[in-house]
């Protein structure tokens, strides 16, 4: 009768499978030390990523602060070397070419949105192709053309000239964020409309644009931002203007402007502008963006 | 109000408008641009010397500068972009994600003449007198780094961009990461991978394609981009010869002439601006179809991007 004594360290099995595990105990402490260092790596590349963004925003608000004064929110710019002055010019031209920018832009951009959401063909999809590259277009591009068309054509720089480049910037964006506001509203509110005889057009401006106005509301915000952060097409097409000037058929002035342009100059006091006005132009832009989402989301709540 | 059949045609209309003027938008830089083609030829585009005063339009070192600072953003940029979203999509508490994300996408509306104002008055003296010195004792030996420690240059240039782009590389990034199914995430993890295998192998490869698609995006940015650049890159019309030398891109090219140029030299400008187009028609277009099936399609995403 052959003994049924068990000898662990000769059965094959189990020797394979002590084999097996200390590979794998060894396998596991690689991989956990690779993945230590890789994730660490991820770590300090964030770090890296928000150490400059950080500290673009302190020195801006950190040197911009300084030249916030009385002068500086009511004056014209003054010549170097001439003390006061500030960027009231500058104010009023970007608001300026904000506002008709905005006001020519948001009708046709809606338009245009609802046109993509409501046609699925291949020409809604081409014209979608087409904003969705243009919103990626360098500006200077933009600033050319609006040089091309309308200050050439209408006899100088100007600030409608300006307007024109920077709506062109923004109806893209106005468009697609409009259409993915308007896709967003339930197809049951406008088939409920359609089923009590509605037409298609009182559909759209009492059913589907008051719905979708939360996120319309938060793409226009954001287009706006972007539009007035731009600054190569307003050179070449706004020329900019030390004077303050109302007419937006002349060339006027932009935050944008008076930043780039006293950047340069080797003069503390212009430097010190330059820094005011981008902190001014910084703070519009960070509250248009922010505020939109704000703005969002309150409306979003209160819909329900 | 009116009937369905005019409410289309409004629709169709405002979208026609859209066309029309996109349509307006390039046969008008190319026909202002021809006059370059016709009186120059094309050889120019390729030619070394910008010499207006003596009709030589040489474009190769403006070609050679867009090109190169936008390496040298993307050199930082995908890496620590790539870092930093795989950060902000699965590493960093569920608690901090939310705001972290809307902090990316703000820095992404800041203004560019901002990034150059501080370029240009902070980071150049500090390149000029620290990194620049440090760079060539360290790495001098590449031949990279010759020539005298003056701040403004294609490296300054570069550092900008790669700051500029780098939110919106994130942003995007980002949302192409986090769709990637939680399944698959969850199926790995099972099956004992690491942490960072996970991310090596199931997360990276499955948002591939929206990831070269944030990149396509972000180099198309950094080659377009104008203001931010014109102020840090010295402007000089010549071929670098060291990454600290002055430079040039087609884009500071066209706003530093444009207010001198008149004729031929103008109708130059707008060729460059019109190589511009191109170069922004070919990377949006490879880009969006990269990104349009992975990335969340939000009113925000779209204007981040």
């Amino acid at each position: 009768m052959t003994t049924l004594a068990f000898d662990p360290s000769a059965d094959p099995n189990l020797v394979r499978r002590r084999k097996i595990q200390n590979v794998a105990a060894a396998s596991l402490g690689r991989r956990k030390v690779y993945s230590r260092i890789a994730i660490g790596i991820c770590w300090v590349s964030l770090a890296l990523a928000i150490v400059p963004l950080v500290a673009v925003i302190a020195y801006v608000v950190a040197k911009g602060l300084p030249a916030w004064n009385i002068d500086f929110f009511t004056q014209s710019t003054t010549p170097e070397g001439i003390p006061g002055g500030g960027v009231w010019n500058a104010i009023v031209g970007t608001v300026e070419i904000g506002v008709i920018a905005t006001a020519v832009t948001v009708p046709i951009g809606l338009l245009c949105g609802l046109f993509l959401a409501e046609s699925d063909g291949r020409i809604a999809e081409s014209v979608r192709f087409t904003a969705d590259v243009m919103t990626g277009m360098p500006s200077i591009t933009i600033g050319i053309f609006g040089y091309i068309a309308i200050v050439r054509n209408t006899g100088g720089y100007s600030a409608l000239a300006g307007a024109f480049a920077i709506g062109f910037i923004m109806l893209p964006v106005i468009m697609r964020a409009g259409e993915t506001a308007i896709r967003g509203v339930p197809h049951q509110l406008s088939e409920a409309a359609l089923a009590l005889g509605a037409r298609r057009a009182t559909i759209a401006r009492r059913v589907v644009v008051p719905a979708a106005m939360p996120g319309i509301i938060t793409g226009v915000l954001l287009a706006v931002a972007r539009g007035l952060g731009e600054t190569a097409p307003l050179l070449l097409t706004i020329f900019g203007n030390q004077y303050l000037k109302w007419n937006p058929t002349k060339p006027i002035e932009a935050l944008p402007l008076a930043i780039y342009n006293n950047s340069s100059q080797p003069y503390a006091d212009l430097i010190q502008i330059a820094w005011g006005a981008a902190l001014l132009l910084m703070v519009v832009v960070l509250v248009l963006s922010i505020g939109s989402r704000v703005l969002a989301t309150v409306l979003q709540r209160e819909r329900r | 109000m009116f009937p369905d059949g005019a409410y289309r045609g409004l629709l169709a209309v405002a979208g026609a408008v859209f066309v029309a003027l996109v349509a307006w938008f390039v046969v008008s830089l190319i026909v202002q641009a021809r006059p370059a083609f016709s009186t120059l030829g094309f050889s120019w585009i390729v030619q070394k010397v910008w010499d207006p005063g003596h009709g030589k339009y040489g474009l190769l070192p403006f070609i050679l500068g867009t090109i190169e600072t936008t390496a040298i953003a993307l050199v930082f940029a995908v890496p620590i972009g790539l870092g930093t979203a795989l950060a902000l999509a699965y590493l960093v508490p569920h608690r901090l994600r939310a705001g972290l994300g809307t902090a990316v996408e703000l820095l992404a509306a800041v203004p560019s003449v901002v990034y150059g104002l501080w370029g240009l008055i902070v980071l150049a003296p500090l390149f000029r007198d620290h990194v620049e010195p440090a760079l060539t004792s360290v790495l001098g030996w590449t031949g990279l780094f010759s020539g005298p420690n003056e701040g403004v240059g294609l490296l300054l240039a570069g550092i900008i961009l790669f700051v500029m782009v780098l939110p919106t590389m994130v942003a995007i990034s980002r949302d192409v990461l986090a769709v990637v199914p939680v399944e698959q995430v969850e199926g790995a993890m099972a099956l004992g991978a690491t942490r960072w295998q996970v991310l090596r192998k199931v997360v990276v490869p499955g948002a591939r394609t929206g990831l070269l698609g944030a990149f396509t995006l972000a180099t198309g940015r950094a080659l377009g981009e104008t203001v931010a650049v014109a102020l840090v890159i010295g402007n000089s019309p010549y071929v670098a010869h060291s990454v600290k030398s002055a430079a040039a891109t087609l884009a500071s090219l066209i706003v530093n002439n444009f207010g001198e140029a008149t004729g031929t030299q103008l109708s130059v400008l707008f060729a460059a601006g019109l190589v511009l187009l191109v170069i922004g028609i070919c990377v949006n277009a490879l880009a969006r179809v990269l990104v349009r099936n992975t990335a969340r399609s939000g009113v925000t995403s779209v204007a981040v991007a």
